[in-house]
């Protein structure tokens, strides 16, 4: 507790003039508003901007997002690992379905043009553009037990948070709870699997600049948190910031050639459309 | 006497003993130390599989917990099936089948119209029955987590392809798991006429709990 007699800020305006002097502060992991950015696609009008932030290491975020935007997620310095929870946004029962994911596609390794389906037979999203070929639809995130084991600690409130309770806080910013957060895809970390069932983790750090974008298919809120990987073999806490960029865009066309590649595919976009045919 | 196959192995004292018919949903109270065996009676059934925590439901089975701490994607004896929260809930103590699948998760109404086709939209399925029996104690679609699948094959290929390929189960087959904490058990008998996971024939299991 500061002396009240001589503390600068022993009154509230004083209070309030410190406050307000820090106006205009930029940090390296922010959001930036009104969102800015000078490398959209080409043919993306500035006007169409929905989202600029770069989340921590350690970090997260969330955001409701229109069906049709694009969501870019960059990782800056090679390592990043974002792991993602989507819901429909105007019924959050509905959620990523990890297993339905890899089973319907008959794949498991995610990738440009593969789709994020949803437990009521629905594609949530769709990955237009990946550089990074490390994912991981398998191992989720780490939690408050295992980041203990490994780091001595894992609290929201400590040096090394877990991507379990990050996810359910920026999941409790749309009014979500515990039994909400459903497992998780990784993006830029990645993972394979041997004959036996082993998981080999592909950890990096990687090239930094690799991007991945996702096409919005519904309404969705998507939480991500950007943590260690739960199979990072390294001793220390080591994560790089990650930057996130939304604009609008179209609806997907019917000739799309994401939508037209599979069967199974094609039911889970007509699913969509049928579930906006209102 | 008649020496009884599916309890073959089991030590200590039968407590419950039920046949769940084919394509049933079940859901039972199993208490810390306690066994549950699954006898595919038939052969070639997948069991879906899901765990809670009896004291707090929202802590349940976690399919990506328990492969990562392991870090392999099969179950096998040994395999220990943990929570949302990190935390051992059974470990799978004997099995007579080489290995078990937790990635496949669960058949769907709604997934069905993807795999199948719009035809099949009607038919019975695995995930309406874990809501079923889940609705019961008031846990519903929130609650529903990708799921085991006792007696289901479903291998990974190099270029990640993956599917539901022919069981490795045959009749009488089972699989021991010892409850590490008080658990709720729910599971589907695997209604799925599409695929060769039930060799497009749904059967009964059995399950025997022992002390």
């Amino acid at each position: 507790m500061s002396d009240t007699a001589t503390s600068p800020l022993a009154n509230p305006l004083a209070a309030r003039d410190h406050a307000r002097a820090m106006a205009g502060t930029k940090v390296e992991a922010m959001p930036m508003l009104p969102p800015e950015a000078d490398d959209l696609p080409e043919g993306v009008p500035a006007d169409d901007l929905l989202w600029e932030e770069t989340v921590a290491a350690g970090g997260y975020s969330s955001r409701r997002l229109p069906r049709g935007s694009r969501l870019r997620l960059i990782d800056l310095a090679g390592d990043a690992c974002a792991s993602l929870l989507i819901y429909n946004a105007e019924m959050p029962t509905e959620r990523l379905n990890v297993a339905d994911t890899v089973k319907v596609q008959w794949n498991a390794y995610l990738g440009e043009g593969k789709l994020l389906l949803s437990d009521m037979g629905r594609v949530l999203m769709s990955i237009t553009d990946d550089s990074a070929g490390t994912h991981d639809a398998f191992c989720g995130t780490s939690n408050a037990a295992t980041n203990e084991a490994k780091y001595g600690e894992g609290r929201n409130s400590g040096a090394y948070p877990n991507g379990r309770d990050r996810l359910l806080l920026g999941s409790s910013k749309h009014g979500l709870l515990r039994r909400d957060v459903h497992p998780c895809v990784n993006f830029f970390k990645g993972t394979t699997i041997e004959p036996d069932g082993t998981i080999t983790p592909q950890i990096g750090p990687f090239e930094g600049g690799r991007q991945v974008v996702l096409r919005a298919e519904m309404d969705v809120i998507v939480v991500i948190a950007n943590c260690p990987h739960v199979l990072d073999p390294r001793d220390t806490w080591s994560v790089s910031p990650l930057r996130l960029t939304a604009w609008r865009g179209a609806t997907t066309a019917l000739d799309d050639p994401i939508r037209l590649a599979t069967p199974e595919g094609l039911r889970a976009f007509e699913n969509v459309e049928d579930y906006y045919r209102r | 006497m008649t020496v009884d196959p599916g309890t073959e192995g089991l030590s200590g004292t039968i407590i419950h003993d039920e046949l769940v018919p084919a394509r049933a949903p079940w859901l039972h109270h199993v208490a810390k130390g306690q066994t549950l065996r699954i006898v595919d009676v038939e052969g070639n059934q997948a069991v879906d599989f899901l765990l809670y925590s009896a004291a707090d439901d929202v802590e349940r089975y976690s399919a990506q917990d328990t492969v990562s701490a392991q870090g392999n994607l099969f179950l096998r004896k040994g395999s220990v099936l943990r929570s949302n929260e990190g935390r051992p809930m059974a470990t799978i103590t004997g099995t007579s089948v080489d290995y078990h699948d937790t990635i496949g998760g669960a058949c769907s109404c709604e997934s069905n119209t993807l795999r199948y086709g719009h035809h099949t939209k009607a038919q019975h399925a695995c995930v309406d029955n874990f809501l079923e029996a889940n609705l019961t104690e008031g846990r519903g679609k929130r609650d529903m987590v990708p799921n085991i699948n006792f007696f289901m094959n479903v291998p990974v290929e190099a270029d990640g392809s993956l599917g539901i390929v022919d069981g490795i189960s045959a009749p009488g087959l089972t699989v021991d798991l010892r409850a590490e904490m008080d658990i709720i058990v729910v599971v589907s008998n695997c209604p799925q006429i599409n695929n060769p996971c039930n060799a497009f024939n749904p059967t009964p299991v059995r399950m025997i709990v022992s002390v």
